[in-house]
């Protein structure tokens, strides 16, 4: 499953343009589903027991990951740009971009008085040009760029950038090739504009009317010197997302997931988050209302170049995943 | 442009569109097949078209930013709540009419040399502020206005400069006057034209008109932000006046369609229109509510570069306005040609 998470996390899907990770998850996924299709916005959106009379459940993982949008540019070839999801300034002096044809870039920053003075209108992309004309060979305004990074393999644990939500994806794509027959409907939804307000959730559980939303993200964690307050751990197993900014877990659902975790001995812990949100607070307020869940992966450095998961956690994820996809007579009333 | 002063000139704060709906209508209705007004007040203006080509929803919004009265003082002097997002700075000594009867009013505010040194460097919050309407007293302020009643800045519309204009709530005036010219042309694409209200307070008609009408794509025109002036840097001005209009990119409500974009673009460079991308991903328009209105509507934003938005007068350039026009109707013509997003 590493090489998959690898070929996910390498490969480009800005928010807002996401073709490229839309094409390698539906190469991916072509021999698990029945049918595979992409909406309006996007969204790719594949069933798995098409004839099958058990309720519809919808996992969601977001193929998109934040990154940035030139803006101007200017007559010596310098791009400024403004971010495309929550991207911390910080974070991104001397970064490395690179754009969706390839193009790399490096961030640099005009002279400051204090550390503190850097914002996002002092900074630029610098592509290697001495001029608008010569730049604009290469990139135009409103093209985006992602952070370049590869995969790093720590044994236990994986970094890259963009494993926010790579690893959902990673994580619904090797559950649809371990799910065995079920009664159910299995809809798996790689979405769209995730990291710009749920967007893409939204309008795919308008299409597919789940009786059941699951999605599946990456949560922060803990368990890092003097970290923010976050009773979640890499190395853990799944997390169990009970609330956050966008749900409140219909209790249905999470007890469901955690005795499919007992029942099937998948490390497992509660997440109780006090921000962000996930897919799962778009489904659950699709039309009448859709009971839902999160399955979530721990993850160090969020939203930044090296994001960090436990190989372990993922596992269980998977596990998860295929044991409520396989639930039989799931009943959701609280 | 007359139409555009009309609508300058008429008051519609957010909430309180009918003077400007019952404006609109009359210019619209000879070219309507169907004219109709929804629980929210927008109005739906429909075009029928040739029923094989894909509906187009064409939309601006109605309502403008203003002021609402919230309490009469015993001195006859009228507190106030803001409506939509404006800058407290630029509300002293304006000028406002109030309510149905139009009450004359004007902003004041402790003056200069009645204010410690300390205070001349701060911004005056607007709840520090008041509305004077001449009144002596509350029992006589009570007989002219009353809590809850909306106040609109009163700034004349006017020409000025080379072919430029002057006037309040261009934001969005100048996307109904776009929307009213679109109307006025020959086109067999079946148009619904909706003229939203609440778009200052949370893009909120725009969410109700869309689930109504199921349109296959959208179009927004709105009056955008434009900071080609003095101390703002190039890479800050979003758009630059007179470069004609603006294609929005991303804001923070959507992402424009890039199917949609990317044919404007083909559509202005091939017929020499000119254009500008709007280089600001700040504010939001009723696109988004729009694009994810049930399974998702490809969506797009043409905007009129306008200064001083959000404030009591702002300024265009009528070439601007007359180039958006321009592009929107070389697309409508490519998609009875047979364009699709």
């Amino acid at each position: 499953m590493k090489e998959l998470i690898r070929k996910l996390v390498e490969t480009f899907g800005v928010a807002g343009h996401e073709e490229p990770i839309a094409d390698l998850i539906c190469d991916e996924i072509a021999d698990d589903v029945d049918e595979i299709r992409r909406d309006t916005l996007g969204n790719v959106i594949a069933v798995r027991g098409v004839q099958n009379d058990g309720p519809t459940i919808m996992f969601s993982a977001h193929m998109d990951e934040i990154g940035l949008v030139v803006t101007h540019i200017d007559e010596n070839g310098f791009l400024r740009f403004s971010n495309v999801g929550g991207v911390n300034p910080h974070r991104l002096s001397d970064q490395r971009v690179v754009f969706a044809n390839g193009r790399m870039g490096c961030i640099g920053h005009e002279r400051l008085e204090k550390v503190t003075d850097l914002k996002m209108e002092k900074m630029f992309i610098d592509i290697g040009c001495s001029s608008a004309d010569e730049a604009e060979e290469h990139v135009s305004i409103g093209d985006v760029a992602s952070f370049l990074r590869p995969m790093n393999d720590l044994g236990d644990r994986l970094v890259s950038k963009a494993m926010d939500d790579r690893i959902g994806c990673a994580i619904l794509i090797q559950a649809l090739k371990e799910m065995k027959d079920t009664p159910n409907r299995v809809v798996a939804v790689f979405s769209v504009q995730e990291e710009l307000g749920l967007r893409g959730a939204r309008t795919a559980a308008y299409q597919v009317e789940p009786d059941l939303g699951v999605a599946l993200d990456v949560t922060g964690a803990g368990d890092t010197p003097k970290a923010r307050r976050l009773d979640v751990s890499l190395g853990d197993g799944a997390a169990i997302k009970v609330m956050d900014r966008s749900l409140m877990t219909h209790p249905a659902v999470k007890g469901l997931m955690v005795r499919l975790a007992e029942e099937n001995d998948i490390p497992h812990q509660m997440e109780v988050l006090e921000f962000g949100g996930t897919d799962a607070g778009a489904i659950h307020l699709s039309r009448t209302g859709v009971p839902s869940g999160c399955i979530s992966i721990p993850t160090r450095y969020l939203h930044g170049p090296s994001e960090m998961v436990d190989y372990g956690d993922v596992r269980a994820c998977v596990d998860l995943t295929v044991a409520i996809a396989g639930a039989e007579n799931l009943d959701l009333r609280r | 442009m007359k139409i555009l002063a009309r609508l300058s000139e008429a008051d519609g704060v957010a909430g309180d569109e009918q003077q400007v709906r019952k404006l609109i209508r009359e210019f619209a209705e000879p070219h309507s097949d169907d004219m109709r007004v929804d629980a929210l007040g927008n109005l739906m203006v429909t075009r029928s078209g040739d029923p094989d080509l894909p509906a187009v929803m064409i939309a601006a919004h109605m309502d403008e930013v203003g002021l609402m009265i919230s309490h009469i003082q015993k001195n006859g002097l009228l507190k106030f709540y803001k409506v939509g997002g404006i800058d407290d700075r630029v509300l002293p000594s304006s000028v406002v009419r109030i309510g149905e009867d139009k009450v004359a009013g004007v902003i004041g505010a402790k003056p200069v040399h009645a204010q410690k040194p300390s205070e001349w460097k701060k911004v005056i919050p607007y709840d520090k502020m008041f509305i004077d309407i001449g009144a002596q007293s509350e029992d006589e302020a009570q007989k002219k206005v009353k809590p809850g009643d909306y106040a609109a800045f009163a700034t004349e519309f006017g020409e000025m400069g080379d072919g430029r204009l002057k006037g309040k709530a261009f934001d969005d005036r100048a996307g109904c006057a776009m929307l009213l010219e679109i109307l006025s042309a020959d086109h067999s694409v079946p148009l619904q034209a909706v003229f939203t209200v609440q778009e200052e307070i949370g893009l909120r008609g725009s969410q109700v008109a869309a689930w109504d009408l199921k349109p296959d794509l959208a179009l927004v025109f709105e009056g955008t932000t434009c900071a080609d002036i003095p101390e703002s840097e190039e890479h800050g001005y979003s758009t630059t006046m007179g470069e004609g209009p603006a294609i929005s990119i991303m804001d923070r409500t959507s992402v424009a369609h890039r199917g949609i974009v990317s044919q404007l673009v083909k559509l202005a460079e091939e017929n020499d229109v000119p254009f500008q991308f709007r280089r600001s991903t700040a504010g939001g328009n009723d696109a988004g509510p729009i694009h994810l209105t049930r399974e998702g509507i490809p969506t797009a934003t043409v905007s009129t570069p306008c200064r001083y938005i959000h404030s009591p007068v702002s300024v265009l350039k009528e070439s601007d306005f007359e180039n958006g026009v321009r592009l929107i109707e070389l697309f409508l013509q490519s998609i009875e040609r047979g364009f699709r997003p």
